[in-house]
């Protein structure tokens, strides 16, 4: 059986990505550094994609390039259908409620001086995806039941809040404007096994009932095994493996691929896991 | 056990302020001579404290309420400050978490690898110079000369690690603080530095006191856990007994809890609320204060 074709809602296609340098006269760019080369990703309606890879892989950069929250050097981005590359941003805004971003440490991306509320309905109303004040608070309500967090912390800031409740509002934001593509990027790697498993488990609940595409950004293969059903792994700005978990897992292909699953020690005693297949040390 | 190197007895450690929690509760352990201990615990635990209390750098505002932390013949709590400069940072010496804030970015790898050394053993500083290259070599870092020459930006955070390790073995420690050695690091890297730690351990005769919230991580490099709950150990057993039959359900909670790659459809089950309530029932009435009983 190959991977399951769904109808594409997000497709990139030869996406190259470089920072810095200088442009000559005629756009000739010198000293320029590539961060991403020529990268293939599509991501189907209501999939989970994962993208993993280890630092300075370009996992951040092509996740920003997808919302069109960077400028890609070379490529073609399409959103349901409609190319997006060269859109002027008056003409992605209405675009952009769709494809929503969740980011990696809470306390920065909410903003430390307004209650949850505020952080909540705000959007909503921007995004006229309430009608009012009173239909927003009975949506952000209504998630909040959903997600056993309690009413009171509304009238609370991001920093009186845990870990785990600061992460859901977070979440909560992204969900509440009822988009079609959420990127997650490292949204769970700083937080404890318990909470990281009530986030992990509220993301899969969710993108199943809310029919939610996503791509999930991580560099832990073990998170990006519980909840994606296909995964990119990406090395140096490349995709150097790209299938379905279930293929991926059993049977990488990639030599790399084989590499970062082997560098994942495992809650048992495995007396030979420390010199089995490491990195060549080449510092 | 052999005669345990080191021994904390009913350490209790709060926090100056008034009506906090205790944030150690009577935390006893033995670290046998050679022996790797892995300290687990989610954030708040109290394994950071514990390793701070063991290195004698405490902060101002904590203070140990009861008990002691045998090492040598001395309670490392109520060392004279000559008797301490000999014990910490030098006798147990730390391996710290973050390798790009650990080392003084405006000093070169030379000086900072053979201050101790120099300033502690009053060793002369080509003979210094000899052992950091020395040093250097063991931990596996190609061109040692280079190294001491660099400033720490001119590194990768995997070669600042193992220049770290370098540093927390330079003299000669009995024990080793290994506070998340691994955290900030790649996968791949994680790995390369677990091995050099563990063939360094071995070739020095050290034993280390691993802080991590890990399983996997004790699994591969520790002979024994404890993990901590609010302060207090709520389990304490050898790596193998931990792992496959846990005795307590909260530990078998957490273990349960984290994601593994070959078992996909394990689920995602956070640590039942019901075991933690009961679990902090069981601290405070176990582990009170003193004062509280």
């Amino acid at each position: 059986m190959g991977a399951p074709m769904r109808d594409d809602l997000v497709v990139a296609r030869g996406i190259a990505v470089a920072y810095g340098g200088k442009r000559r006269l005629g756009g000739e760019r010198v000293g320029a550094v590539t961060v991403l080369h020529d990268v293939d990703i599509r991501v189907g309606r209501g999939e989970t994609v994962g993208i993993v890879g280890e630092s300075g892989s370009g996992k951040t950069t092509l996740g920003r390039a997808l919302l069109r929250l960077i400028d890609i050097d070379a490529g073609a981005i399409v959103f349901d259908g409609r190319d997006i590359t060269g859109l002027p941003e008056s003409q992605m805004r209405p675009l952009r409620r769709r494809m929503q971003m969740i980011f990696q440490d809470p306390m920065t991306s909410l903003n430390p001086r307004r209650t949850v509320r505020r952080i909540l309905v705000e959007p909503l109303l921007f995004h006229r995806v309430a009608r009012d004040g009173a239909d927003a608070e009975r949506r952000v309500r209504q998630f909040f039941d959903r997600v056993a967090m309690p009413a009171a912390c509304l009238d609370r800031t991001p920093h009186e809040l845990s870990g785990g409740q600061r992460q859901r509002v977070g979440i909560a934001r992204a969900a509440l404007l009822e988009p079609d593509f959420v990127l997650a990027d490292e949204i769970v790697s700083g937080l404890d096994v318990s909470t990281q498993a009530q986030a992990l488990s509220l993301l899969k609940t969710l993108t199943h009932d809310l029919g939610l595409a996503m791509a999930f950004i991580s560099h832990d293969l073990s998170v990006i095994r519980a909840i994606c059903d296909r995964v990119y792994v990406m090395q140096g700005g490349r995709v150097v493996e790209e299938g379905r978990c279930e293929d991926v897992f059993a049977a990488p292909r990639s030599r790399y691929t084989q590499l970062l699953i082997d560098a994942i020690p495992l809650p048992e005693i495995d007396p030979g896991w420390l010199d089995r297949d490491v990195a060549p040390e080449i510092e | 056990m052999n005669d345990p190197i080191l021994s904390v007895r009913n350490l209790s450690i709060a926090s100056g302020l008034e009506d906090r929690a205790p944030i150690l509760r009577r935390v006893s352990l033995d670290l046998a001579p050679g022996e790797a201990l892995g300290l687990v615990g989610e954030s708040g635990a109290g394994k950071s404290t514990l390793a701070k209390a063991l290195l004698g750098v405490l902060p101002r505002t904590v203070h140990i309420t009861e008990g002691e932390i045998l090492f040598d013949g001395h309670d490392l709590g109520r060392l004279a400050r000559r008797e301490a400069r000999a014990i910490f940072g030098d006798a147990i010496a730390l391996i710290p978490q973050d390798p790009t804030t650990a080392l003084n970015p405006g000093r070169r790898i030379e000086a900072q690898l053979t201050d101790g050394l120099r300033l502690r053993r009053g060793i002369g500083s080509s003979e210094a110079r000899a052992r950091a290259l020395s040093l250097l070599g063991e931990v596996r870092i190609s061109d040692p000369e280079r190294a001491l020459r660099a400033y720490p930006h001119q590194l990768s955070g995997g070669m600042r690690q193992r220049i770290l390790i370098a540093a927390a073995f330079a003299l000669e420690p009995k024990i080793i603080v290994a506070d998340e050695p691994t955290t900030a690091l790649d996968a791949t890297v994680q790995k390369q530095i677990l091995r050099l730690i563990r063939r360094m351990r071995e070739a020095h005769r050290t034993a280390i006191i691993f802080v991590t919230h890990d399983f996997g991580v004790v699994a591969q490099i520790c002979d024994r856990i404890a993990l901590l709950f609010a302060g207090a150990v709520i389990e304490c057993g050898p790596t193998a007994e931990v792992l496959a039959a846990p005795k307590h359900p909260y530990t078998r909670a957490l273990i349960a809890a984290a994601p593994r790659y070959d078992r996909p459809n394990a689920g995602l089950a956070p640590v039942p609320e019901s075991v933690v309530a009961q679990l902090r029932i069981e601290v405070a009435a176990d582990h009170g204060r003193p004062d509280a009983g």
